[in-house]
């Protein structure tokens, strides 16, 4: 079972793409061959990818035109070039 | 303005108030745009913009807050939901119980698991899994060493699952087992 402790406590480090080749590929393996660990690890990424999902929120009504009126007053030289020229 | 939905979704999380999370978003395009010379070209703009909305909610929201912020939280163990559907004992074929679980999991469930995180975990679990960035990004974003983004991050997942458990056996959608 040292094979599955092992690739549990680097499940987060695995899926989020931040292993060393060499680990990663350990881990592949070692999922390729044990479907308990391979359904686990499924099932925390799609764990990941509802609550990614689940909590996006609509910018409220009135918002964007609050912060632009905010902007042309925070500065004073407005139609000066630099206030249109980029989009953040 | 494209990044203003995501910056409102996670002014949002952090305010936990629309009222607070608007005008966050607001001070954040101002600074933004102030210090615009500052930002260097071809780095990333997304994360330069956060830095900017997390320093922001950090100095100026969270002193607003009569209670020092909550920074300790218990240990939860690792696979917590996987396992307390029964996910381990009954690994079956074909799509099992516990992912037909995910399905029902709401807006509102998981909105309200997130902000019951403490303050550092929560932000951490919102870089790394809502917004996308990396384990560096959010290191240069939260101004902490990657170690500390790792272990708040992987603590924080394993708070959010509790909570979503928590959440989901208060309107029957997993019971007990």
């Amino acid at each position: 079972m040292g094979d599955c402790e092992d690739a549990v406590r680097r499940l987060y480090s695995f899926l989020d793409g931040e292993l060393d080749d060499a680990r990663r590929s350990d881990i592949q393996h070692h999922l390729d061959e044990c479907m308990p660990c391979l359904e686990a690890f499924d099932f925390e990424a799609e764990l990941r990818q509802v609550i990614a999902m689940r909590c996006r929120e609509q910018v409220p009504e009135g918002l964007r035109e609050r912060i632009a009126q905010a902007l042309q007053q925070g500065f004073p030289s407005v139609g000066a070039p630099e206030l249109p020229s980029f989009e953040l | 303005m494209e990044f203003m939905p995501s910056l409102y979704t996670a002014a949002l999380r952090m305010t936990r108030n629309p009222a607070d999370a608007e005008d966050l978003v607001q001070e954040t395009y101002l600074k933004a745009y102030r210090g615009f010379a500052g930002f260097q070209q071809g780095t990333n703009l997304k994360a330069w913009l956060y830095r900017i909305l997390t320093n922001t909610f950090i100095n100026s929201y969270r002193a607003k807050k009569r209670r020092p912020e909550q920074t300790e939280m218990d240990d939860v163990e690792d696979l917590y939901l996987y396992r307390r559907l029964g996910g381990l004992e009954a690994a079956a074929a074909g799509r099992s119980a516990e992912e037909e679980v995910l399905d029902h999991i709401t807006d509102d469930d998981v909105k309200a698991a997130l902000e019951s995180l403490p303050e550092q975990f929560r932000l951490a679990v919102l870089l790394a899994d809502v917004e996308g960035f990396s384990y560096k990004e959010i290191a240069e974003i939260v101004d902490v060493p990657i170690g500390t983004v790792m272990s708040r991050l992987h603590r924080g997942r394993r708070a959010l699952q509790r909570a979503l458990f928590e959440f989901g056996m208060e309107h029957g959608l997993v019971g007990e087992r």
